[in-house]
C-alpha cells in the first residue's frame, strides 16, 4: 500500500515535470529560429575604442580590420597607414600607425597606393580605423572574422562595447562590409 | 604636405556642406590608368548550420549510450571511454561551446525577451539532457558533459565530506542558477559562460584569472571530486529535480542488496544512501514537531528573502551596463569630462539623449525589482525545503544511490559482489 502510493506520487511528479519541460519548449518555440546567428560589428556604430583587441576570448582577437576597397581613395598620405605628422610618406616602420605592421602599402600609379591588411598580423586594435575614419574615407573598418570567431554564447566584446556596435546577425549574411552594407536608420 | 592640407581642408568644407547627404567620400576613388585589379575583402563563412545539427546528433547518441551503459550494460570501463570522447569532442574540438549548462541563459532570455531568437540546436541542448535524466537519471553528467568529464577523469583521492558541509555548499548551485537566470532574463550578462572555469582549458586560451580559476578547480578536483558539478553547476539543479523522479535509474546491485557494505566507500561524491540507522529512528517523534515548525517556516523564509532581494535590487541592477552608465552620469556629472572613460565618451558622442538612457535604465531596474523579489523568494523556498528535507525521514533497508545527486558514473557497480 505504502509502496504503491509512493509509486503514484513518483509517477505523477514525473508526468508534471515532463509537462513543465513541454511548456518551456512551447513558450520558447515562439522565438525559435532555424537560422544560425553569429556576432558582427556595425562599422557605422563602431567608435574605435580599442576593446576589440583586448576583450575577445581569442588571442589575437577574432576581430580584424577589413578593407572596403570600393571606398578607398588610394591616398599617398593615408590616415590609416601613417602616423600623424610622419617624417616621410614611406613604408618606414617609424611612420606606420599599425603596431604590428599588418598593413601593406603598395605603389600602383602616381599618386595612388593600395593598402592591404595582412590578417595574420592584425590584432583588431582599430588604430588604423580611427585614422582612416577621421582623416579619410573610412574604408578601413573592423569586422568579426568567422573562421576565427568561436561564436561564444555571449560575445565578450559585445558586453564591453561602449557603442553597442556588436549584435547578432543571421549567418547567411554574416558580414557588414562598408559599401555593400550601408548605415542603418 | 601643404598641398594635402589644402586638399583636406577643401574636402572637409565640402564634407560639412554636404552633411545632409551622408556617405559622401572625402577622397573619391581614383580612375586608374594602368590595369589595376582591385582585390575584394576576404570574408570567410561561419561554421555551417549542418554542423550545429551534427552536434545535436552527437549529443543524442552520447546521451543514449551513456544511459545504456549506466542502466543496462552497467560498465564503468565503457563510461570512461565515453566521457573521454565527450571531453575531446564537446570540450577540446568544440571549444566548450555549445553546452547545456549555458543554454539555461538562452532559454531564460528568450522567455523574457520576445526579440531574442533562440536556435533549434540550443533549445535541444537544453531539453534533451533533462528529458533523458527524467527517465534514466543523470547519465548526462556521467557521459555527455565535457565539464563533468574533465573533472571525473582527474579524481585521484576523493575525500568524503561531512553531510552538513555538502548540504550547505549544495545551496550554492541554487543561488548561481537564480542569479544566472535573473541576469539572463534582464539581458544583463551570461555569467555561466563568463565564469565557466574549464572553457579556458578547452580553448587553451583565457584571461589570466580564469586560467587560475580553472587550474584551481582541477587541483581541488583531485581530492574533492567534481567540485564544479556538486557545488556550482546551475544545470545540475534542474538535473537533480529530474533525476529524483527518474524512471529507470542506475542501481548499485543488479539484484537484491546483500548488505555487504562494499560499495559504501566507492562513491567519490558521497551519493550513496546508507540503510537507516536504528538510532535515528528514536528521534522520530521529536521529528514530527520539527517537521511542522520547518513547514511553517517556509513562507517566512520565502517572504523575508524575497523582501531582502527586493531591497538589494538597486545594488544588483548595477551589474547591467546601461543602469550602471545612467547612474554614473547622474551621480558623478564630472565624468562627462573624463576623456579616459570610454563608455561615457562613446555615449556622449552617440547623440543619444540622456532622457532615453535614463528611461531604458529605469525599465531595466524595474525588471530587476520584480526579478529580485522572485529570486529572493525562490532562494527562501529552497532553504526552507532543504531544512524540511532534514527531518523528512524514510526508512531504507539497502545501500542505494541518492538519485538526485548520483551522476550515474557507474563506479559503485564494479564494487558490488552481486553480479546477477
Amino acid at each position: 500500500m505504502n509502496n504503491s502510493r509512493r509509486d503514484f506520487i513518483r509517477k505523477g511528479t514525473r508526468l508534471s515535470l515532463l509537462i513543465t519541460l513541454g511548456a518551456v519548449g512551447g513558450i520558447t518555440a515562439r522565438n525559435l529560429t532555424a537560422e544560425k546567428y553569429v556576432w558582427q560589428i556595425d562599422p557605422f556604430k563602431c567608435t574605435q575604442c580599442g576593446r576589440c583587441a583586448t576583450s575577445c576570448v581569442m588571442t589575437p582577437s577574432a576581430v580584424k580590420c577589413i578593407h572596403a576597397f570600393d571606398l578607398c581613395g588610394y591616398c599617398d598620405l593615408c590616415g590609416g597607414y601613417l602616423k600623424p605628422d610622419p617624417n616621410k610618406l614611406s613604408t618606414a616602420a617609424e611612420n606606420q600607425l599599425c603596431p604590428t605592421a599588418a598593413i601593406q602599402r603598395k605603389y600602383i600609379e602616381e599618386p595612388y597606393f593600395e593598402y592591404v591588411i595582412n590578417r595574420d598580423l592584425c590584432i583588431g586594435c582599430a588604430k588604423c580605423v580611427k585614422g582612416c575614419t577621421s582623416f579619410g574615407n573610412g574604408s578601413l573598418h573592423l569586422q568579426i572574422i568567422h573562421n576565427i570567431c568561436l561564436n561564444c554564447n555571449e560575445c565578450s566584446i559585445a558586453r564591453l562595447c561602449p557603442s553597442e556596435a556588436i549584435s547578432r546577425v543571421k549567418a547567411s549574411n554574416a558580414y557588414k562590409v562598408k559599401g555593400s552594407f550601408t548605415k542603418e536608420g | 604636405m601643404n598641398k594635402w592640407i589644402k586638399i583636406s581642408l577643401l574636402f572637409t568644407l565640402l564634407f560639412y556642406s554636404l552633411a545632409g547627404m551622408t556617405q559622401k567620400q572625402r577622397f573619391p576613388k581614383p580612375e586608374f590608368g594602368t590595369g589595376y585589379h582591385q582585390p575584394t575583402p576576404i570574408t570567410p563563412e561561419p561554421r555551417a548550420l549542418a554542423l550545429e545539427y551534427t552536434d545535436v546528433f552527437v549529443l543524442l547518441v552520447v546521451l543514449s549510450l551513456a544511459s545504456w551503459l549506466a542502466v543496462r550494460k552497467r560498465s564503468r570501463k565503457w563510461m570512461v571511454w565515453l566521457s573521454l570522447f565527450t571531453l575531446l569532442y564537446f570540450g577540446f574540438y568544440r571549444d566548450g561551446c555549445i553546452c547545456s549548462i549555458g543554454s539555461i541563459q538562452n532559454v531564460a532570455l528568450t522567455i523574457f525577451d520576445p526579440g531574442y531568437a533562440i536556435s533549434v540546436s540550443t533549445l535541444l541542448f537544453f531539453l534533451l539532457p533533462l528529458l533523458f535524466t527524467l527517465y534514466f537519471g543523470r547519465t548526462f553528467c556521467a557521459g555527455a558533459c565535457s565539464l563533468g568529464a574533465i573533472q571525473d577523469l582527474i579524481i585521484i583521492k576523493p575525500l568524503s565530506l561531512p553531510e552538513w558541509l555538502r548540504k550547505t555548499l549544495g545551496l550554492i548551485p541554487y543561488l548561481y542558477l537564480t542569479i544566472a537566470v535573473l541576469f539572463a532574463a534582464t539581458g544583463t550578462d551570461f555569467i555561466i559562460c563568463r565564469y565557466d572555469p574549464f572553457v579556458g582549458i578547452f580553448r587553451m586560451d583565457a584571461a589570466f584569472h580564469m586560467i587560475v580559476l580553472g587550474i584551481a578547480f582541477l587541483l581541488m578536483g583531485m581530492f574533492v571530486a567534481r567540485p564544479y558539478c556538486r557545488f556550482l553547476c546551475p544545470y545540475g539543479v534542474l538535473l537533480s529535480w529530474m533525476s529524483k523522479f527518474s524512471k529507470w535509474h542506475l542501481t548499485i546491485s543488479p539484484a537484491a542488496c546483500i548488505q555487504c557494505k562494499l560499495c559504501s566507500d566507492s562513491c567519490p561524491f558521497d551519493a550513496i544512501d546508507l540503510p537507516t540507522d536504528e538510532k535515528q529512528v528514536k528521534h522520530r517523534i521529536w521529528g514530527v514537531n520539527r517537521f511542522l515548525v520547518y513547514l511553517l517556516l517556509i513562507p517566512i523564509w520565502v517572504l523575508s528573502l524575497g523582501f531582502a532581494g527586493s531591497k538589494a535590487h538597486t545594488w544588483i541592477s548595477k551589474a547591467n551596463p546601461k543602469v550602471y552608465l545612467a547612474e554614473l552620469l547622474i551621480s558623478k556629472p564630472e565624468v562627462h569630462n573624463d576623456e579616459k572613460n570610454l563608455d561615457v565618451q562613446a555615449f556622449l558622442s552617440s547623440g543619444k539623449s540622456m532622457e532615453i538612457l535614463v528611461n531604458e535604465a529605469t525599465i531595466i531596474r524595474h525588471k530587476f525589482y520584480i526579478g529580485c523579489w522572485l529570486a529572493g523568494g525562490f532562494m527562501g523556498f529552497v532553504i526552507g525545503m532543504s531544512l524540511l528535507n532534514q527531518v523528512i525521514f524514510r526508512t531504507k533497508s539497502d545501500y542505494e544511490p541518492d538519485k538526485s545527486n548520483c551522476y550515474s558514473c557507474a563506479r559503485c557497480i564494479s564494487y558490488c559482489p552481486v553480479k546477477k
